[in-house]
């Protein structure tokens, strides 16, 4: 069998038969029962908890987490600004990078504290060494943030009727020092093992073979890499993210840093059937989740391997598939693989750049973006899924005529809304946004010659490609968007903000609303949602709801670019 | 609302000593300990040292060319062209390589070119080629150093990392290595 499908298969049995252990393992940190850490975890969260002025066992409402959450992560935003503009006097600077303008601060900022993690800049120019380690800060502590409101909401579910829902700091910290840190920390050392750098020295620089001098970026970079693809951050330490030799220096590193991407948001699903003692329910939604995974992996890796038909036209050899923007060193199926799950899970870091994907695969990254729950962000992504189950509850007990129930708690009318506004949320941003930009460049062409690399269909693609990924929170591009501009730079930076913390809010409001609700015990009446029937359901509404409504929008761009080159 | 900033605020300070500051230096010492000290994996030929993973540019007729750089090989700002697969731009630019390939390389037909030496990597610093990438510039470099083809085939045999465990990926030839060990042949 071809080796580099084989390679493939490896990377994705390797990550479920690792998430399978690891949810039981979050799920036990959820539920606050002994694991074989606790030695090493208890004292530390218990400094943490001391340092920080915090009681771990006051228990909070589902409005008071989100009033810590929102509030910590203001915070955060606003020393991300500090950090950010003033980089050129702060220290460890030594290739002596400047300051940010403020626009383009306002977009990092958002972006790094929502998990977004667009970069609008490239890191060996953009960034001093402080810059660099105050956003893998927020690369811990924003996927912490993630995992914790994920934890409240599993809690809430769990409930049979309760106000009070633990505590959202007790879960934060958690999540950051028993989840993502040792499980960062080992991925750091494989990284460099295998040759990435991990040092604070300036460019180092060398005379090539034919006498060019070459300068060659360092820095602290395994450990950042490693939680970068472990919290579905994505933003890489230099501008070409993880097809940078430096960054991802082998085929085992790239099996390292794909296992990383899927982890934590296929294990947070198993970790769900562990806190509800409902393993079936955990299996369902893997279920609808991995057939939605599949069926756009599928024909990406199939596309990439035959290759662009133009340059095939061209009449060379075309055996590696489509290598424009691909590293020899993976090819053409590991760098689809990745490509699918670095967007459909809202990491965002690329092992082969996406704006020379041929277009339709480049039409299945952005579907894996639009619909945002095959997996999905470390938390969030369950976030997203369970509001489409939400919906599917209720469109389903409709249909046969039942009191639309989810675990034993009535769905009304209140909790109807709430989905509603967030599932037309993302096609509203996503549109909208896409529609703004296309209007402006339409409108003045020669104002905005500088936004496009591509003409025709492809570039349209890079403008909804953009905006997308930061409604998404995926902060991947089609990069040759120029999109250093106070338009692109603010356009992108609120939609990433508003596209980060209402789908939290909603989903924690519908949750708390339901867990204060009276428990009905299940009886032949109550309609079941662990059953594959519904799987089926829940997926024709993300393909009704999510998929279909940018159909239009993906005609426009690369189904058009697919058509024009036959 | 003020309770929250007062412990916000004390929280994320412990935060960033804690994984900006002890988690970085925990994986720094540990490069200390390791092969290449967290600098890179670097080789040394003749007094010069080289970065075996980065790529660099090799254009001349002597050597083994590496692929083509969006970003001329510049370690320090890496990155792709971002040319989609229908623009015309890029097609040229492909179009333009193959025959530059062609005109170096008379003995070469269109047919036997690979992909890979024709466009270019996602990072602009691949320092590898494909395995036929090598063999197609084989004829050219032997006639120009004066060696027998059959030598030279074989170091680039001789060169051909397999893929991970035997199974995993692809085959491939790192170009400086394998243009180090060309210039050890004229000796």
């Amino acid at each position: 069998m071809n080796t580099e499908i084989l390679g493939i298969t490896l990377m994705y049995v390797l990550v479920v038969a690792l998430a399978i252990p690891l949810g039981r393992y979050i799920g036990k940190i959820f539920n606050y029962e002994a694991t074989w850490l606790d030695r090493l975890f208890n004292p530390l969260d218990k400094l943490f908890f001391k340092l920080g002025g915090i009681d771990p066992s006051k228990e909070m409402d589902w409005k008071q987490h989100l009033g810590a959450l929102l509030t910590i992560n203001l915070l955060w935003f606003v020393i991300s600004m500090f950090v950010l503009t003033n980089m050129s006097w702060l220290p460890l600077n030594p290739d002596k990078n400047p300051s940010m303008t403020a626009d383009l601060a306002f977009n990092t900022a958002t972006s790094f504290v929502s998990n977004t993690n667009l970069q609008h800049y490239a890191g060996e120019t953009g960034l001093s060494y402080f810059g660099q380690l105050t956003l893998m800060l927020w690369q811990f502590i924003s996927a912490a943030t993630g995992i914790a409101i994920c934890g409240v909401v599993f809690t809430a579910m769990k409930e049979r009727t309760s106000t009070t829902l633990g505590n959202f700091y007790s879960y934060f910290v958690r999540s950051s020092t028993r989840i993502l840190l040792p499980i960062a920390f080992i991925g750091a050392v494989l990284l460099l093992l295998n040759g990435t750098p991990m040092t604070f020295a300036g460019k180092d620089t060398i005379t090539t073979v034919e006498g060019v001098e070459q300068q060659v970026s360092g820095g602290p970079v395994a450990a950042f890499v490693a939680i970068k693809q472990l919290g579905t951050n994505g933003g890489g330490f230099y501008g070409a993210n993880s097809t940078n030799p430096m960054e991802n220096p082998n085929y085992f590193t790239n099996i390292v840093e794909t296992v990383f991407i899927f982890l934590i948001p296929i294990a947070m699903v198993f970790a769900l059937g562990y806190v509800l003692k409902r393993k079936k329910l955990s299996w369902m939604i893997y279920g609808v989740m991995t057939v939605g995974f599949v069926l756009l992996l599928l024909p990406t890796v199939s596309l990439e391997m035959q290759g662009n038909p133009a340059i095939a036209d061209m009449g060379i050899q075309h055996p590696l598939g489509s290598m424009e923007g691909k590293e020899v060193r993976f090819g053409a199926a590991a760098s689809a693989y990745w490509a699918i799950n670095t967007t459909v899970t809202s990491n965002g870091s690329v092992n082969a750049m996406h704006d020379s994907l041929t277009p339709l695969s480049g039409a299945f990254t952005m579907l894996g973006m639009m619909v945002n729950a095959f997996y999905g962000g470390v938390g969030v992504g369950f976030l997203n899924f369970y509001v489409f189950i939400i919906l599917a509850v209720f469109i389903s007990g409709l249909m046969v005529g039942r009191t639309p129930e989810f675990l034993g708690k009535k769905i009304e009318a209140k909790e109807m809304k709430i989905a509603m506004i967030v599932a037309l949320l993302h096609p509203l941003m996503i549109l909208g946004g896409t529609a703004l930009a296309s209007h402006l460049y339409a409108g003045d062409p020669a104002t905005y010659a500088g936004w496009l690399n591509n003409p025709g269909y492809h570039g349209f693609s890079e403008m909804l490609y953009e905006v997308t990924s930061s409604a998404g929170n995926n902060g991947s591009g089609f990069e040759g968007l120029g999109d250093n501009t106070p338009f692109w730079n603010i356009l992108c930076g609120v939609i990433m903000f508003i596209c980060r913390y209402l789908p939290i809010i909603g989903p924690v409001a519908i949750a708390g609303s339901l867990a204060a609700k009276r428990y009905v015990p299940e009886s032949a009446g109550t309609l079941k949602t662990d059953t594959a029937t519904f799987g089926l359901m829940t997926f024709a509404v993300i393909a009704i709801v999510a998929a279909l409504s940018f159909f239009p929008a993906l005609t426009l761009g690369p189904i058009a670019e697919y058509f024009s080159m036959k | 609302m003020k309770t929250n900033i007062t412990k916000a605020l004390r929280l994320t300070l412990v935060c960033l000593v804690f994984f900006s500051g002890v988690y970085t230096m925990a994986v720094w010492a540990v490069a200390q300990l390791v092969p290449g000290q967290g600098k890179g994996f670097t080789i040394e030929e003749n007094g010069k040292k080289y970065h075996v993973n980065v790529g660099q540019a090799f254009t001349q007729d002597k050597y083994f060319w590496s692929r083509p750089s969006a970003v001329d090989y510049n370690a320090a700002g890496s990155g792709g062209s971002n040319l989609g697969p229908s623009n015309p731009e890029h097609l040229a630019e492909v179009q333009a390589r193959i025959e530059h390939f062609l005109e170096h390389n008379p003995d070469v037909t269109k047919p036997e070119i690979p992909s890979d030496l024709v466009t270019s990597s996602g990072g602009g610093l691949d320092p590898h080629i494909s395995v036929q990438g090598a063999k197609v510039q084989a004829q050219r470099v032997a006639k120009i150093r004066g060696l027998n083809l059959e030598s030279v085939n074989k170091l680039i045999d001789r060169h051909i990392e397999p893929p991970l465990w035997g199974i995993f990926g692809t085959k491939r030839i790192n170009v400086l290595q394998l243009n180090l060990a060309l210039d050890k042949i004229k000796g």
